[in-house]
């Protein structure tokens, strides 16, 4: 690992020299582990408090809507696991490219444990939908193009976390995940744009229109506390996930140390 | 050119076909990914009394009749719009707790030879507003918005709008 640290900066021009050196300075394992155990704490204690604020806010104190009633509150959570669900997706792209590219070893890392995490959102945003759905809607499900492509979403997320586990050379998995992350991103753009691009069952989006959001500020403003909150939460699950997989790499790498020293003098 | 260099143009070239492929199988299935047809559409190209289509639109203001069909369950007749056109629709069962007049709604069913439609399911179609009770009723008060006749005005009249407390007995 230390290796490729110094390896990739040589021949490139100054500035892409400049961005490769403060992308890798983080390749470094230890230093990564420190700086993300001081982050650490801080992103669990912000994510619960401006979790705990904004779910108190959306659940029980936020008003009702005029016509779905209390039903829209589910919203408080639907939403922001689908902000999650193309965010983390499009987290996962750069990961993708980082590690296809630079071949940055922490991205291989990271996009491992960002995949069930990133499957999880979209498995909450996809039931919480259907909770939603059967009420003001009248059914639990329709094939139409936005909760199609969130549920080919869903699959490629479930896709990604397999494959990278499928192979006995990590490395392969890794390489074999990327490309598949980077071939199923087509379809962040379609979740995004299939409200508008067809007539779908689904609304089109109220927060990022672009004129102002089709939402009064009463129910903006808890949304907006939840998603980020949830945001935070995403994000301190993945890099709790990211400190064990390196940490793990260290216990296999001075395992194997060990079982090295110990057969060479036999 | 350095291995990194290339590797990165290897990708952007693999995208921009990826991107035109897709692009171009999206825009081909285009009539196969709608999930309804306006009455404007189904008016165009009537499809044939066999087929079951998707209508869908607003329902218009002033023409929901319900009744009690001659099995005992609730039937109702209303008329769905794109503005443009209407076509008359027949259902029999319970209609959705969001369904009223100006709402949007689609509808499954087939097209008569007489032009109406019966609709064996009827499903609603919330837009994307969203406003407190207090709001609402207070666009109504003042005449700026009838639910009936169709979409709320423009958010940025409403959206920050004061909740009036007199209102609501507990608050």
């Amino acid at each position: 690992m230390d290796g490729r640290l110094t390896a990739g900066t040589g021949a490139s021009p100054a500035p892409r020299a400049a961005a490769g050196r403060s992308l890798h300075r983080f390749a470094n394992p230890g230093r990564f582990l420190r700086a993300t155990g001081r982050l650490l704490p801080v992103l669990w204690a912000a994510a619960l408090l401006v979790l705990g604020t904004g779910l108190v806010w959306g659940l029980a104190l936020s008003p009702p809507d005029w016509q779905q009633g209390e039903t829209v509150r589910i919203m408080y959570v639907h939403v922001p696991m689908a902000w999650l669900a193309m965010g983390g997706y499009t987290g996962l792209a750069v990961l993708s490219v980082m590690a296809l590219i630079w071949r940055h070893p922490l991205a291989d890392l990271t996009a491992r444990e960002l995949s069930p995490v990133g499957a999880a959102a979209t498995a909450l945003c996809l039931a919480t939908g259907s909770l939603w759905g059967k009420p003001m809607w009248g059914t639990w499900w329709v094939w139409d193009a936005r909760l199609t492509s969130v549920l080919v979403l869903f699959f490629l997320w479930l896709g990604h976390a397999a494959l990278v586990r499928a192979f006995d050379d990590p490395e392969r998995g890794a390489k074999a995940g990327a490309i598949l992350a980077l071939v199923g991103f087509v379809n962040v753009p379609i979740v995004k744009f299939s409200v508008d691009w067809w007539n779908t069952l689904h609304q089109p989006a109220s927060v990022t229109r672009l004129d102002t959001p089709g939402m009064h500020v009463d129910i903006l403003y808890p949304l907006l506390t939840c998603a980020l909150g949830f945001t935070l939460l995403f994000a301190a699950v993945v890099l709790a996930r990211t400190r064990a997989a390196v940490m793990e790499r260290r216990v296999r790498a001075l395992q194997l140390a060990r079982a090295r020293r110990e057969d060479a003098p036999a | 050119m350095t291995r990194k260099k290339r590797r990165l143009m290897v990708l952007l070239l693999a995208g921009l076909g990826l991107g035109t492929a897709t692009a171009l199988t999206l825009t081909a299935f285009q009539d196969n990914i709608v999930f309804f047809f306006s009455p404007s559409d189904v008016l165009a190209n009537p499809p044939a009394s066999d087929r079951a289509i998707r209508l869908g639109g607003l329902v218009e203001a002033g023409s929901v009749e319900r009744r009690t069909g001659s099995d005992g369950r609730p039937a109702a007749t209303f008329r769905v719009t794109d503005g443009a056109n209407a076509i008359p629709v027949t259902y029999s069962g319970v209609l959705p707790d969001l369904f009223r007049e100006g709402q949007g709604v689609v509808t499954l069913g087939r097209l008569l030879p007489d032009g109406s439609f019966r609709a064996t399911e009827v499903l609603a179609r919330h837009d994307e507003t969203y406003m407190p009770p207090e709001v609402a009723d207070a666009l109504r008060r003042a005449g700026h918005w009838n639910p009936a006749e169709g979409p709320p005005p423009p958010a940025e009249t409403w959206n920050t709008a004061p909740r009036q407390r007199e209102g609501r007995s507990g608050g």
